[in-house]
């Protein structure tokens, strides 16, 4: 099996990876052969099984509602120390796009 | 086109009151400066962990059973994921297919009669941070850049959503209105604080009757009004394209509170794809019938059977009971202070406290929680004019007094000398004195003319000094009149 | 101790009675190791970052509370390495991937502030397959790291370096994390032992996450009884980690020596067929042999859904993955390549900041859990999930713990695999069923295939939460083989 280049193109915008020509035909080809070693997996009857999530039976684990715990805040010049661009307290980004929908043409680059 | 029919949805999203974040220790607050309640899990750094605030899941589930929900026996956490600048993890912890309330109902009463609006589901999630647009007048579109704080990032969200059960915006606007008197009731939410801390998302879709309209998304409402103005607006603009001979595409609409329009955003088949997969940083949450009391027994009496009681009990007409319970802060004051003024009929303790003292207080930008006048004291305030200890008028000025002094009424009345008199012998001979003064008058009366029986009025307050009661000068006059 | 023998040579156990005896300080025996460091690191480069200072500092702490006459505890200034994938406060730490080229954390994991508190010194952050995608090594950001055993051939991975770092002598211990294999499979390639703790057993608080339903992190070092110092170290409860156990943590020295007089043992009969190189068979075999001798009472067991395992848990982890990587978006830390608008600017650092095996399983699990696509591949492996749990459970009612090669071959060449990512991940197929299943296994060095010379590991897996069992039967098996062949780094044998 394989995915179709329209598909790759649809997960790598979703993920926010700008590919290249090359990469899209590389992946679509490795997810097909990655995704047909799974028929195993995917043709099994699991009809009535439970799916697991998490291998641990725990239940009801909270934190209580008091300040810093269990761990305290940062001062703005910490949280702001890992910042590629920062002005005036915040973090600054490029131009937000009304809709915030990848747009189509961005994901195949040079 | 009038035989059209509106359908509306709500889905509401509301900041709980906690001290902390959902998952973090930082502060839950408004304002300050930017990127100063925020640590290395609200800012999603690698490898930090979310975990659960016990308060926030105590309120939601408070909320859910207010709603007359179900709880689940065990609702686990989904990832919702799309990116966005001002969502740390791109990624937004949330609820999924098994939130923790279902299936509840809220009544609504409008003009048009009372609706039991269908509650669908009550669920925890986290809220995102705030962007700054810069360079556009702090609009998206157009802005050149954006800032970004996280100081809202991972405060606790109930999110609430109905079925399409309202066929009105005033009852869109009056289901919103009854939510935040119950969240206010719960004390779970700041939702009067701040602009925002209540938003809501509509549905809409006109259509003939039995017909499926194409469901209209309308977002950005901050605000009851806005809410309502945008089902209002929404609501025309339907009609009329569909009255137009045109069609309405299923779609996502953003409310313009400026230009009081809504605006397409985008059309379904830019649907996102939020990939929801169960939260593997999280373990269920599973509510012991302990808990479950413990969270329950908490609950106060509700608006509904409140109003219910209150037109029962203390004989309140709706339209009072309504305004009274709308807020727990002036019910419960209602209540404190008809107990003080006990034998008094609970209806003057309404309107003194609806029309009187409230009034006063907008006018000031002052509240219940924060006046000197206690409930007490209204109480008594409106046991001495009952009892005609005071006339009205003068209960008035008692009352302004009262505000800046916080001091009791009676002494106030001591104070200034304010008595009402009442006597009738003591008032008998003041009106023969008017009355023997002003013969002319009393002629023309006698002679069919009703008219100057309000001067002679002025004439005994005057010479009383505005003490005496008016109910017993009415009385004598037409008494000594006849005689 | 033959006088001769440097002091790189020693084991943890060997260490900490010299330090407390007083006869060694924390600050000579970290010196002596940041120059074993120095000497064989060109080669080996099981680091990214080595932090001298801060292991010295530590060093001196531990010595001053000493000589002050304080107790600094009992394995206190043992230095460690430590995979860079666990956040440390101050100390860049970058996954191995250069998206956190310059990351500095603000916060330490409750892992790192463990092995602060116990006074070990931290000698740096080691070597991975970036965010521990891989089993070679090879997918870091930054450089491959050389299997001390044979500089051509990989040390296995994801937790190549810390392995390496143990195999070559650079550090007595070290930390890796596991999440299909991570710490097993390169203990196996690299000739040292490695231990994947039950999940929940050790916090995840500060492990930068690949896969948050199977992460753990584990200690390496090339003795059972170091290992089981270092996970009671690493073990206990943490309220940061809400899928933390409450269990409290037993002595896992205090029963090393009980030996494995009948306890039974199944050989997993699906983990022992044609994939397995014969020297890898050879040595196992001769392993079940002893372990017989020592009264263990050995079985074979049949566990249909293994096979299964690989698949299950390509699907699975690679969907976890790809939500956690969502955060690496050029707003708050990291890499940025700028562009006019943010979908331009997060899609291409990203796709300038990730790796091409990162990007792989990115798009994978993106595609597992994109709509239409849930129930047939992410969802449909939760559910196989649960039978490879049933299974294991079903195993567990005729034994105490299961048996298999951890690696089905020994330490393949740099570039052998790069090429084909599926070959690669078929390099798992001992270790992720009890990652999916939550529990616990160990890799135990038991000898050299005849073939090449290179270490062989022996898995032993044990049921959730006993740890103690394994390590039991790890001991054993350890002092019943006696003493083992050194890496070829290691030099002329004293
Ligand atoms: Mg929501
Ligand atoms: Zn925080």
């Amino acid at each position: 099996m394989s995915i179709s280049r329209e598909e790759v193109v649809h997960v790598a915008r979703l993920a926010r990876l700008a590919l290249t020509e090359e990469e899209i035909a590389l992946y679509g080809e490795q997810l097909g052969r990655i995704l047909g070693h799974a028929d195993r997996v995917t043709s099994l009857d699991t009809e009535g099984v439970p799916p697991t999530a998490q291998a641990i039976a725990l239940a009801n684990v909270f934190r209580p509602d008091v300040l810093n715990e269990p761990a305290p805040c940062l001062s703005q010049r910490e949280a702001l120390a890992n910042g590629p661009a920062v002005e005036a307290g915040h973090f600054r980004v490029p131009r937000i796009l009304e809709d915030g929908d990848p747009s189509g043409e961005e994901v195949a680059e040079e | 086109m009038s035989d059209l029919v509106t359908t509306i949805g709500l889905e509401i999203h509301c900041e709980l009151a906690t001290s902390t974040k959902m998952f973090c220790g930082c502060a839950v607050g408004f304002g300050g400066e930017p990127n100063t309640r925020v640590c290395q899990v609200c800012l999603g750094h690698p490898g930090t962990l979310p975990v659960p605030n016990e308060q926030a899941v105590a309120y939601a589930i408070k909320i859910a059973v207010a709603l007359g929900c179900g709880i689940a026996p065990s609702s686990i956490f989904h990832r919702k994921n799309y990116f966005y600048p001002d969502m740390p993890k791109n990624y937004q912890i949330s609820q999924y297919d098994i939130p923790l309330g279902l299936k509840g109902v809220l009544e609504v009463t409008t003009d048009a009669g009372t609706r039991a609006v269908g509650i669908t589901r009550v669920h925890l999630e986290e809220d995102t941070g705030k962007s700054l647009h810069m360079g556009s007048g702090g609009r998206i579109h157009d802005a050149t850049y954006s800032l970004e704080d996280f100081n809202r990032a991972g405060t606790p969200l109930v999110e609430i959503v109905t079925e399409p059960d309202m066929t009105s915006p005033e009852e869109g606007r009056a289901f919103a209105q009854e939510l935040r008197s119950i969240l206010e009731y719960l004390e779970v939410s700041d939702v009067r604080l701040e602009e925002g801390s209540m938003r809501f998302d509509a549905n809409i879709s006109v259509a003939p009757p039995g017909e499926r309209g194409a469901k209209v998304e309308v977002k950005n409402l901050n605000s009851l009004k806005s809410l309502h103005r945008a089902l209002a607006y929404e609501e025309v603009r339907q009609r009329e394209v569909l009255g137009g001979g045109g069609a309405i595409d299923q779609s996502t609409r953003h409310w313009d509170e400026r230009s009081g329009v809504t605006r397409p955003l985008r059309t379904k088949e830019h649907a996102f794809d939020y990939r929801y997969f169960p939260e593997p940083d999280l373990v269920p949450i599973k509510p012991s019938p302990e808990w479950l009391e413990a969270i329950t027994s908490g609950i106060p009496e509700l608006p509904p059977a409140r109003r219910r009681r209150f037109i029962a009990d203390y004989g309140l007409t709706p339209y009072d009971a309504n305004v009274l319970v709308a807020s727990r802060a002036a019910a419960d004051y209602f209540e404190d202070a008809a107990a003080a003024a006990a034998g008094i009929e609970p209806k003057q303790v309404a309107n003194w406290l609806a029309n009187d003292l409230l009034g006063r207080l907008s006018e000031r930008g002052e509240d219940l929680e924060t006046t000197r006048v206690t409930p007490q004291a209204l109480g008594a305030l409106v046991g001495l004019v009952a009892g005609g200890s005071i006339s009205g008028a003068q209960g008035k000025v008692v009352l302004d007094e009262m505000m800046v002094s916080g001091r009791p009424p009676a002494e106030i009345v001591e104070e200034k000398g304010l008595k009402q008199v009442s006597g009738r012998s003591e008032l008998k001979a003041v009106v023969a004195g008017v009355l023997a003064a002003n013969s002319d008058v009393v002629d023309r009366i006698r002679g069919g003319d009703a008219k100057p029986q309000g001067f002679l009025v002025g004439q005994i307050m005057k010479a009383t000094k505005g003490q005496a009661n008016p109910a017993v000068v009415q009385e004598l006059l037409k008494e000594m009149l006849q005689g | 101790m033959s006088p001769a023998r440097p002091l790189w040579t020693s084991t943890a156990t060997e260490l900490i009675a010299l330090l407390r005896s007083g006869e060694l300080s924390a600050t000579d025996l970290t010196r002596s190791l940041l120059d074993r460091i120095e000497e064989v690191e060109g080669d080996v480069r099981a680091f990214i970052t080595l932090t001298p200072e801060v292991a010295l500092a530590k060093a001196k702490a531990v010595d001053d509370a000493r000589a002050r006459g304080e107790d600094p505890g009992p394995i206190a200034g043992v230095p460690v390495a430590v995979k860079d994938i666990i956040a440390t406060r101050g100390v860049r730490t970058t996954a191995g991937s250069k998206i956190l080229h310059n990351y500095v954390p603000p916060y330490s994991a409750t892992v790192a502030d463990r092995l602060e508190a116990a006074g070990l010194p931290m000698l740096g952050k080691t070597n991975l397959d970036e965010f521990a995608m891989g089993s070679s090594t090879e997918n870091s950001a930054w450089v491959p790291t050389h299997n001390p055993w044979d500089l051509d051939r990989v040390p296995g991975g994801s937790s190549g370096g810390s392995a390496a770092a143990v195999a070559a002598g650079e550090a007595p211990w070290s930390i890796g994390t596991d999440t299909g294999g991570s710490i097993r499979q390169p203990a196996s390639l690299s000739g040292v032992v490695g231990l994947k703790p039950t999940y929940g057993l050790v916090s995840r608080s500060g492990l930068i996450a690949f896969a948050s339903s199977l992460d753990q992190a584990g200690p390496f070092a090339r003795t059972v009884a170091d290992v089981a110092l270092l996970l009671g170290v690493m073990a206990g409860h943490d309220p940061r980690d809400a899928t933390s156990l409450p269990n409290p943590v037993p002595d896992y020295s205090a029963g090393l020596a009980g030996g494995v007089k009948g306890l039974r043992i199944g050989v997993v009969s699906q983990l022992m067929g044609e994939g397995v190189q014969s020297g890898v068979r050879t040595r196992i075999e001769e392993s079940i042999a002893l372990l017989t001798k020592l009264g263990a009472e050995v079985g074979e067991v049949s566990l249909p859904t293994f096979d299964l395992g690989i698949d299950v848990y390509y699907l699975i982890a690679p969907a976890e993955a790809s939500a956690n990587l969502a955060r690496f978006d050029g707003v708050r830390y990291g890499l940025r390549v700028d562009a006019e608008d943010i979908v331009k600017m997060n899609s291409r650092t990203r796709a300038e900041g990730f790796g091409a095996e990162v990007k792989r399983r990115i798009m994978l699990g993106t595609y597992a859990l994109s709509a239409g696509y849930y129930d047939a591949y992410y969802g449909k492996a939760q559910k196989v999930r649960t039978l490879i749990i049933r299974d294991f459970a079903r195993a567990y009612e005729n034994y105490d713990v299961l048996l298999s090669p951890t690696s089905p071959t020994t330490a393949f060449g740099i570039g052998e695999k790069t090429q084909d990512p599926l070959t690669m991940y078929l390099s798992d197929v001992c270790t992720v069923p009890t990652s999916l299943a939550g529990a616990t296994a160990i890799s135990i060095p038991c000898g050299v295939a005849p073939e090449d010379g290179l270490p062989v590991g022996l898995q032993l897996m044990g049921k959730a939460l006993d740890e103690a069992t394994i390590l039991r039967a790890a001991y054993a098996l350890e002092q019943e083989l006696g003493p083992m062949p050194h890496p070829l780094l290691w030099g002329e044998p004293s």
